[in-house]
């Protein structure tokens, strides 16, 4: 276990390697670049100048030369300075990285709860009308674009009814826990329904396959009650394969909560890569891109380990 | 199964057949009139007009037609990518396998909506794209075809690398090796029929991602640009029109939730009707 951890470990790390080459590559290809954007700033600005500028920010180094230059101060802690937010890269990620979390994890384990209980009531019943609403009611959801879901939701409950803020994180000048609360509403229903359905469909498919398997026979044959069996034993073999398709589904909730972000204007990490690639602010992109890479990876390995945990047939090699 | 489709061929068929017919009969989907903004649903205008008083019901149809025309190409492409792929895992196996199944995995795994943010922002003249090509009307479209495929060949590859995996043992490929057959040849007579069935299957419920892809980098303003309009930018618009014409923002929306339900929906039901056939054969 401590071994595969190990190795899981080092190879997160070659591939955030990997992937922070290929994204330094890539951000260098945006539109703009930051010595023409000083010198657009500064019109009394010299091409010795600009010539000099170059130098100093190391633009007339060779790509890889400068990509290296980059790495070695990131390993340092030095992710350099942020031109949209006039701050260090550090001093705008950290923050908007806890929002992030509290909006994908809220919205996760939300999503994962209804997944369970509608999959379970579906799979119990197979072929029922129950079932077959449930199912239509799961390709609602995983077809509903959540940039549209997000607007109906601002045109009926922030625009129409004035129940719920449409956007930000807190209203100006209060700063108490109800008012955060009341904000993250919209944007936690919204990523949480926009998950909801891909999720049930796992867990119905999963729990249909495990109330077919003969410990659960067993088990109500041995008079377990019907909670026992469904909660004890059918969940929980149920719970392996929805784990594996759980890993693979952390990428999609960053992408989730990217437009959720943008939509009602949440200052996460989903709209500040944004906001960030479109301001060509070259360090912050660069960062918060790697670092979201790296969350989901993380989130990847914690849904494995989970894995080993609810099967006790798993060995980890 | 009849539902979803007829839907789908619905759609498909007002789209393109829809603006054609539109000019016959005297509706100009680009005449701006700005006499007549953000008029409510009446004729002429069935469904009212913009914020620059263009008929809605035509520009849905235009839109309609680049959203499907992308999904469509996208689908089939990152089909034969992933194909190809898988097909060559494998067959091959070993190391070949492993680097791509990696890299399959890898893709899978990653946020992939951020990451294509960049990809849609790149400046094309720093690529060495030539420019006839870079400043055509067509550029946005096909730059969303390219990123679309990117992500979402991974699917087929690992769709077709599974079924390769247990045919190429099956004793008439062995026969067909050992009479001489070349590895292209096997691959395409004897492994490739029998992938075909689950291959349509995600081929068709991936023309619905792509839709949705391709709407919400539209909607962000990296997708489709002017002159072109798909439901994704229609929608950018309306965003800002959505208290004084909420109208605006409901049809496109409604348009992409339809086509892409019942696109998943046609999907599943194909996938039904295979694993009964296969249940039936057991």
């Amino acid at each position: 276990m401590i071994r595969f951890t190990a190795i899981r470990l080092v190879e997160i790390a070659a591939v955030v390697v990997l992937m922070s080459f290929v994204i330094y590559v890539l951000i260098g290809l945006m539109p703009g670049d930051p010595i023409d954007l000083m010198r657009q700033a500064d019109p009394r600005m010299s091409a010795a100048d600009v010539a000099r500028l170059k130098a100093v920010y190391g633009v007339d180094q060779p790509l890889f030369a400068r990509y290296l230059a980059w790495a070695g101060q990131a390993l340092s802690g030095d992710l350099g300075y942020s031109r949209l937010f006039a701050a260090p890269v550090w001093s705008a990620l950290v923050p908007r990285l806890g929002n992030s979390l509290l909006l994908m994890g809220s919205s996760f384990v939300l999503a994962l709860a209804l997944a369970l209980g509608l999959g379970t009531a579906a799979a119990r019943r197979p072929g029922s009308r129950f079932d077959a609403a449930i199912n239509l009611c799961c390709f609602a959801g995983v077809s509903m674009p959540t940039f549209w879901l997000a607007l109906m939701l601002i045109l009926v409950f922030a625009a129409g009814l004035g129940w719920l803020p449409a956007s930000g994180i807190a209203t100006a000048g209060m700063s108490n826990l109800g008012d955060r609360l009341v904000h993250l509403v919209l944007p936690v229903a919204t990523l949480t329904l926009a998950s909801t359905g891909g999720y049930t469909r796992y867990v119905r498919a999963a729990m249909k396959e495990a109330l077919l398997q003969d410990h659960i026979r067993t088990a109500r044959a041995k008079g377990a009650s019907e909670s026992r069996v469904i909660l004890h034993h059918a969940l929980r073999s149920a719970m392996i394969p929805v784990t594996t398709i759980l890993a693979l589904s952390f990428g999609g909730l960053v992408s989730g909560a990217l437009v959720t972000e943008t939509m009602f204007a949440y200052p996460g990490m989903g709209k500040l890569i944004f906001d960030a690639v479109m301001g060509n602010d070259y360090n912050l992109a660069l960062a918060a891109l790697l670092l979201a890479t790296v969350t989901t990876m993380l989130a990847n390995l914690a849904a494995d380990l989970a894995y080993g945990w609810l099967d006790p047939r798993v060995t980890y090699r | 199964m009849r539902g979803p489709f007829l839907l789908l061929a619905a759609i498909a068929v007002v789209s393109f057949a829809g603006p054609p017919l539109g000019a016959a009969l005297g509706i100009d989907l680009n005449a701006v009139d700005l006499t007549d903004r953000l008029a409510g649903p009446s004729p002429p205008h069935l469904l009212g007009t913009d914020e620059l008083g263009r008929d809605v019901l035509m520009r849905l149809l235009v839109g309609g037609r680049v959203s499907l025309t992308i999904g469509i190409a996208a689908a089939l492409a990152a089909a034969a990518l992933g194909t190809l792929v898988g097909l060559v895992a494998g067959y091959l196996g070993g190391w070949t396998d492993r680097v791509m199944m990696r890299l399959t995995d890898g893709i899978i795994a990653l946020p992939l909506l951020p990451l294509l943010i960049v990809l849609a922002a790149l400046d094309l003249r720093k690529l060495d794209v030539p420019p006839v090509l870079a400043q055509s009307d067509d550029i946005s479209l096909i730059r969303i075809v390219v990123l679309a495929v990117l992500v979402s060949w991974t699917t087929a590859a690992r769709l077709v690398r599974g079924a390769t995996l247990v045919t190429r043992n099956r004793d008439f490929v062995r026969a067909a090796k050992s009479l001489g057959a070349g590895i292209p040849h096997i691959l395409w007579t004897h492994i490739l029929p029998n992938v075909l069935a689950p291959l349509i299957v995600a081929t068709t419920l991936s023309v619905g991602d792509v839709i949705l892809l391709e709407s919400v980098l539209s909607f962000l303003g990296l997708g489709i640009q002017p002159p072109l309009a798909s439901w994704g930018t229609m929608l950018s618009n309306a965003q800002e029109l959505i208290t004084s014409a909420p109208l605006l923002a409901l049809y496109p929306g409604a348009m992409i939730f339809l086509t892409v339900i019942a696109a998943n929906l046609f999907g599943d039901a194909l996938q039904q009707r295979i694993d009964r056939r296969a249940a039936a054969r057991a």
